[in-house]
């Protein structure tokens, strides 16, 4: 077979084995390939659906996209329980063995650094939504029919204000508990808000951000979360995670980015 | 009330980090995800009602 080499993560050596039964990206095993004092852990992919042009191709193919991600995910998922990797970006592919280890090479110092910084630590997302129309007060009498169009329009008016108050409730609430988290979290990142015809989730996406929480620390972080759930009608946070720290990856990139 | 969920990973969540996030290197085969909108346009020609006015999470990093 003419392998390429999917690389998934670059790690520090690690004791465990990874779990028997993992399969990666194209349903092949992750394998290690030791560099000095790093780690790369690959797959052998097919050349024709991994070279340039096919997976160009590939991408515009949601079902495959998924597939790969998925596989991707599982990989770094069964590599977080037992240490701390550094993801690479969807799509990293190398034609062999000798390739990985010159970029290995390469990079080396700041992989270490990168490594040494997310040591133990995890990244936790943090979703707000806004429900696009609020729920009626569950108190509040059902509303009249209107008997007039002054009376129709009078009912609009009310729930315009009551759906720009319940804007003006979210982005407060957003703004606090990121503030509140990003306090108890080493660092943050936020992420564009997710499009309801990619998440299909209800409401509107006002926060989309992820934390780099120590693992240890995690608990505390989440109950922090937790603790949110007696806040505003109307708006919904979500939870997801614990994710190997994929959004504090590019050390260098953010840097740049922040000025 | 607001609910705090937990359900399984969605896609987006996902491809929020494996496509934004993580190491990004310029392998042997030279996809540069980082540096193009390609998969944003590919996702918008299958998902026709992507809005224009969200910023692209696919930004260019160089």
């Amino acid at each position: 077979m003419t392998g390429l080499r999917y690389v998934y993560a670059v790690c520090r050596p690690y004791g465990k084995p990874l779990q028997a039964q993992l399969t990666g990206v194209g349903g092949d095993p992750p394998r290690l390939l030791a560099h000095r004092g790093l780690v790369a852990v690959v797959s052998h992919v097919d050349e024709a659906d991994f070279a340039e042009d096919p997976l160009r191709a590939h991408l515009e193919d949601l079902d495959w996209l998924t597939a790969v991600a998925r596989a991707h995910q599982g990989v770094i998922d069964a590599l977080t329980t037992v240490t701390s990797p550094l993801p690479l970006r969807l799509g990293t592919v190398f034609r062999d063995d000798s390739g990985v280890r010159t970029m290995m090479e390469a990079r080396e110092e700041s992989f270490l650094r990168t490594l040494d910084r997310l040591d133990g630590r995890v990244e936790w997302g943090v979703k707000v939504y806004v429900e696009a129309e609020p729920e009626p007060a569950a108190s509040a009498a059902p509303e009249p029919k209107p008997v007039s169009g002054r009376d129709y329009l009078r009912q609009r008016r009310m729930r315009t204000k009551s759906q720009d108050d319940l804007w003006q409730r979210a982005e407060s609430f957003a703004t606090r508990l990121h503030e509140t988290l990003s306090g108890a979290a080493e660092d943050s990142r936020l992420h564009a808000p997710q499009n309801p015809a990619l998440s299909g989730a209800s409401g509107r996406n006002v926060l989309n951000a992820a934390y780099l929480v120590p693992r240890v620390k995690s608990e505390e972080f989440v109950e922090k979360v937790d603790r949110t759930k007696d806040g505003t009608p109307g708006i919904r946070v979500q939870l997801t995670g614990p994710w190997a720290a994929y959004s504090f990856a590019g050390e260098e990139i953010a840097e740049e980015e922040g000025s | 009330m607001t609910v705090v969920e937990r359900r399984e990973i969605a896609l987006v969540d996902l491809l929020d980090r494996l496509l934004a996030g993580g190491v990004v290197i310029k392998g042997d085969i030279t996809l540069r995800i980082a540096d193009v909108d390609l998969v944003r346009i590919d996702l918008n020609a299958l998902i026709s009602s992507v809005n224009a006015r969200v910023p692209s999470p696919f930004e260019d990093s160089r």
